[in-house]
């Protein structure tokens, strides 16, 4: 069975128009939602029908409450196999809470596509502590896991901020944890709890505390960004009126290295995110341009044309000498390390057109990968090493793809046209890439296998080229 | 008497030289006798040019007649080479170079919006290495021109249609200091 659910929120006090716009997706899930239950009559379950009418007023309910701070707009689209019921139960006190939190859990795990969330109407007493928990209430909405929890403000003007986690059918506790947070760190705290309830009942990590990065081009203006992952809460850490290009996330998530052309040309820049403070590591004669970092962050591979043409080089995070990789008479170039750091993925045109190629660091043989079509391009790897993500051109279509490397297995994962720049979460299960729609650059995401698709998009100005920090990246910038 | 006659005559042959050429005859200088007491001072400090300095009125790169003043060469789509229509303006900019040696050039490349945005840096940055092959078989030497590639991130056109692509598929000739 496939559903579509498309739903969007946002900035949704800051304009009526916005406000309109909610109410027609609003309309526009619900349509579906008939549409696909007319059309599914036969296997419609009582407990699927309270899942999509859940949903709409879950859905409702988190355009209500959402901040205005919020300046990206989410779509998720699902085709989903088997997802778990899960009831976010309102926390006590969230409503007189200067940040709501169950609307920002809900919505993390339902864009997993992993996740269903189970509608909450009809119980007379929603709990917020173990006691007050029927889980009669909750077995009946085949709800198979409950979040229950509260904030609660203590004298020195924090908070304290509660959950818990059960088993509905076992009625046993999977999880519970405390915070103790000022205001500002409400938003991070309902990522916090994402991640436990997320690797608790998936048994791998959640990457909802983690930052990604992107270009933000605003009229003649380039501005780098860091947001949290679900594309709120972004904070732009450099401007400028020339281009700002291919930011990337040092290993530790402390550091971002980038292509700035302030000097009118390519130079490769590392910034601390933390002090500000900005190095220019690479400015060779010519291009200094696709930076990407070693896994021990000590080193950067680069693609200079001081020599040449592009052909890729290794230079330390910090500047200095450039070590050449490769020799040839092609462009060599968008290299990206191996998570050993013992090999380097680039793109060549050696045959043609540009295509993936596998050279170990230390020099050897290269080894061509791909073979499908004339155009493969920004190649980047999963953290356990096993496939790369990739951009496919068919026609003048650009699309997102993947390589898996121990069965030479192509997917074509998205129908572009304009799908470029590739970013694997941190746990490989979803790719972010940039996208078009409506003429104007917006971030997708992907999970590998293809099921569930959202988009971000800026109210203002082409989001561009995202890259999704490593877990260490959580703790960077507020 | 002879002889008088003979040292007369070169006296004034060499009197007529040296007023013609006193460079070739030089005569025997007496030193000049003051004609009065007055003392000359100069009426002129000695000429300060260090500071100065011209610049050409009709600079041949700027004047719209002139072909040097053309700096853009437009590709083909997915394309590196030099079309045989810009060989005149090429073969131009390597004359003026070849008579300036002072001169130096940028050759910055450029690709449309289609196309992968990390790729077509590598594309801008082929077109940007044709011209500077076309320009050094002429005896320019490599080390008087830098080729830079911006990508597709500075579009000469904004549209999203073909006479928008065309315009920013392109190679542009910057002269230090411009």
């Amino acid at each position: 069975m496939t559903r579509d659910i498309t739903f969007s929120r946002g900035d949704f006090f800051a304009s009526i128009f916005s406000r309109a716009r909610c109410v027609v997706l609003i309309a526009l899930a619900v349509m579906i939602v008939v549409d696909s239950l007319a059309a599914l009559a036969a296997p419609v379950t009582k407990a699927s029908r309270l899942f999509y009418v859940g949903m709409a007023i879950l859905l409702a309910s988190l355009f209500a409450v959402q901040s205005a701070s919020a300046q990206l707009i989410i779509d998720v689209t699902t085709s989903a196999g088997r997802q778990i019921p899960v009831a976010i139960v309102p926390f006590a006190n969230e409503a007189t809470a200067p940040q709501n939190i169950t609307p920002i859990i809900g919505n993390n795990l339902a864009r997993t596509g992993l996740f269903s969330l189970v509608t909450q109407t009809g119980i007379s007493r929603l709990p917020s502590e173990p006691s007050e928990i029927n889980f009669a209430d909750w077995s009946t909405r085949a709800t198979e896991a409950l979040v229950i929890g509260g904030i609660y403000p203590s004298a020195d003007g924090r908070f304290d901020i509660r959950f818990r986690l059960f088993d509905v059918a076992k009625k046993n506790q999977l999880a519970s944890f405390s915070y103790n947070v000022t205001a500002s760190q409400i938003r991070a705290t309902a990522h916090k709890i994402s991640d436990e309830i997320y690797e608790k009942l998936i048994g791998e990590r959640g990457v909802f505390s983690t930052k990604i990065a992107y270009v933000l081009k605003r009229g003649p203006r380039f501005e780098l960004q860091v947001a949290d992952a679900d594309g709120f809460n972004p904070q732009a850490v450099l401007s400028s009126l020339e281009p700002i290009r291919s930011p990337k996330w040092s290993p530790d998530g402390t550091k971002l290295a980038y292509v700035s052309f302030e000097s009118r040309k390519s130079t490769v820049i590392v910034q601390d995110l933390a002090t500000g403070q900005r190095k220019t590591v690479s400015n060779f004669k010519g291009d200094n341009y696709a930076p990407n970092w070693a896994p021990d962050g000590s080193k950067l591979v680069v693609a200079l044309s001081k020599d040449s043409v592009s052909q890729i080089y290794i230079i330390s995070a910090n500047g200095g000498d450039a070590r050449r990789v490769t020799e040839s008479n092609s462009i060599d170039t968008n290299a990206t390390f191996t998570p050993d750091g013992k090999d380097i993925i680039f793109v060549s045109d050696r045959s043609g057109g540009p295509q993936l190629y596998r050279v170990p660091v230390a020099g050897g043989a290269v080894q061509r990968l791909t073979f499908e079509g004339n155009y493969n391009v920004n190649p980047r790897l999963s953290a356990d090493g096993k496939l790369i993500a990739f951009v496919n051109r068919d026609g003048s279509k650009l699309r997102i793809a993947t390589l898996e490397l121990a069965s030479s297995q192509v997917s074509i994962l998205t129908d572009g046209p304009l799908d470029d720049s590739p970013s694997f979460s941190p746990n490989g299960r979803t790719i972010l890439y940039e996208s078009k729609a409506g003429g104007r650059g917006v971030l997708g995401s992907i999970s590998v296998d293809g099921r569930v698709k959202s988009k971000l998009s800026s109210q203002s100005g082409d989001v561009r080229e995202p890259a999704w920090g490593g877990y260490g990246s959580a703790g960077v910038v507020r | 008497m002879k002889k008088i006659f003979i040292g007369l005559s070169l006296a004034i042959l060499l009197a007529a030289c040296a007023s013609k050429d006193p460079i070739k005859a030089p005569v025997d200088s007496a030193t000049p006798t003051p004609t009065s007491t007055v003392t000359q001072t100069p009426t002129t400090k000695p000429t300060d040019n260090t500071n100065i300095s011209g610049k050409p009125m009709d600079d041949p790169l700027k004047d719209p007649n002139n072909i040097l003043s053309k700096r853009v060469i437009y590709f083909e789509y997915d394309q590196d080479s030099v079309k045989a229509e810009y060989a005149a303006l090429i073969q131009e900019h390597a004359k003026f170079l070849s008579n300036n040696r002072n001169r130096k050039i940028r050759l910055e490349g450029h690709a449309d919006e289609r196309g992968s945005r990390e790729y077509n840096m590598a594309l801008g940055q082929r077109r940007a290495d044709a011209v500077r092959k076309a320009t050094s078989v002429l005896g320019v030497s490599n080390d008087r021109m830098e080729t830079v590639s911006f990508g597709e991130d500075k579009p000469k056109a904004t549209g999203h249609d073909e006479a928008a692509w065309a315009q920013n598929r392109r190679v542009e000739i910057v002269y230090d200091g411009e």
